[in-house]
């Protein structure tokens, strides 16, 4: 992860496996969706509706 | 300003991927939730440029994208090295950005140069076209193309997996497990 790591970013890049790729793929997709499965928090609502209520006062 | 019930549908629809999103660029829930709170803010003051029959949440992701890159990263940039700072946001509160099980995947995920970082998540999480990530991120689609092909190469490099084996125990049991959808 550190100095050796980085060294290889100008080596030409070998092509990567399928099955790595797959691995890669599954983990980055399982981190995003753990933030996606906690859907839409209150606060979204609310701006929603603050807004939304705000129709005859809009002053822009 | 009345919110039309189909706007407010398909805006609060995006929500939750708007926000995995964000937590990738910034590497932070709370920043991430304002960025996404001004994004909502932005597009409905400026639904009229909306065109009603495209991708809403390829709009919505343009709007977050940009001013994401407006502000807060000329905002960072005054405190330090945009990506530095990023890797050890992450490194500090890992329990911001979920559960620690994917430690490893983020911390490498955080060592990639920006625009590569946020290609590949267009691409490989949130479910964008090459096209429709060429667009959110204004560029080629061949510029994008080349982006994710050097993140995947990065990614495996930092974490030093080349073959499937290289996989701990733990991550195929986990692979296995986030593939069965």
């Amino acid at each position: 992860m550190e100095a050796a790591a980085r060294k290889k970013t100008n080596a030409k890049p070998a092509k990567l496996g399928r099955e790595v790729q797959a691995r890669l793929g599954q983990q980055l997709r399982a981190m995003y969706d753990e933030v996606v499965g906690q859907g839409v928090p209150d606060r979204f609502n609310d701006l929603l509706n603050r807004l939304d209520g705000n129709g005859n006062k809009d002053r822009q | 300003m009345p919110i039309d019930e189909s706007v407010r549908k398909a805006v609060l629809g995006a929500v939750p991927s708007l926000r995995a999103f964000a937590i990738s660029l910034c590497g932070n829930v709370d920043r991430a939730d304002d960025l996404v709170q001004e994004t909502l803010l932005r597009a409905l003051a400026n639904i009229d440029s909306f065109q009603p029959g495209t991708n809403m949440s390829a709009w919505l992701f343009t709007i977050l994208r940009n001013h994401f890159r407006s502000e807060y990263r000329k905002r960072r940039r005054e405190v330090e090295d945009s990506d530095g700072h990023y890797a050890d946001t992450l490194k500090s509160q890992p329990e911001q950005y979920g559960q620690v099980e994917f430690r490893e995947f983020r911390e490498a995920l955080a060592q990639l140069p920006s625009d590569q970082r946020e290609a590949l998540i267009l691409v490989g999480a949130s479910g964008f076209s090459y096209e429709e990530a060429a667009n959110i991120c204004g560029c080629a689609v061949g510029t994008i193309k080349s982006r994710v092909n050097r993140a995947r190469t990065r990614l495996a490099e930092l974490m030093n997996v080349h073959s499937a084996e290289d996989f701990g125990p733990d991550e195929q049991t986990r692979a296995v497990l986030a593939g069965g959808e």
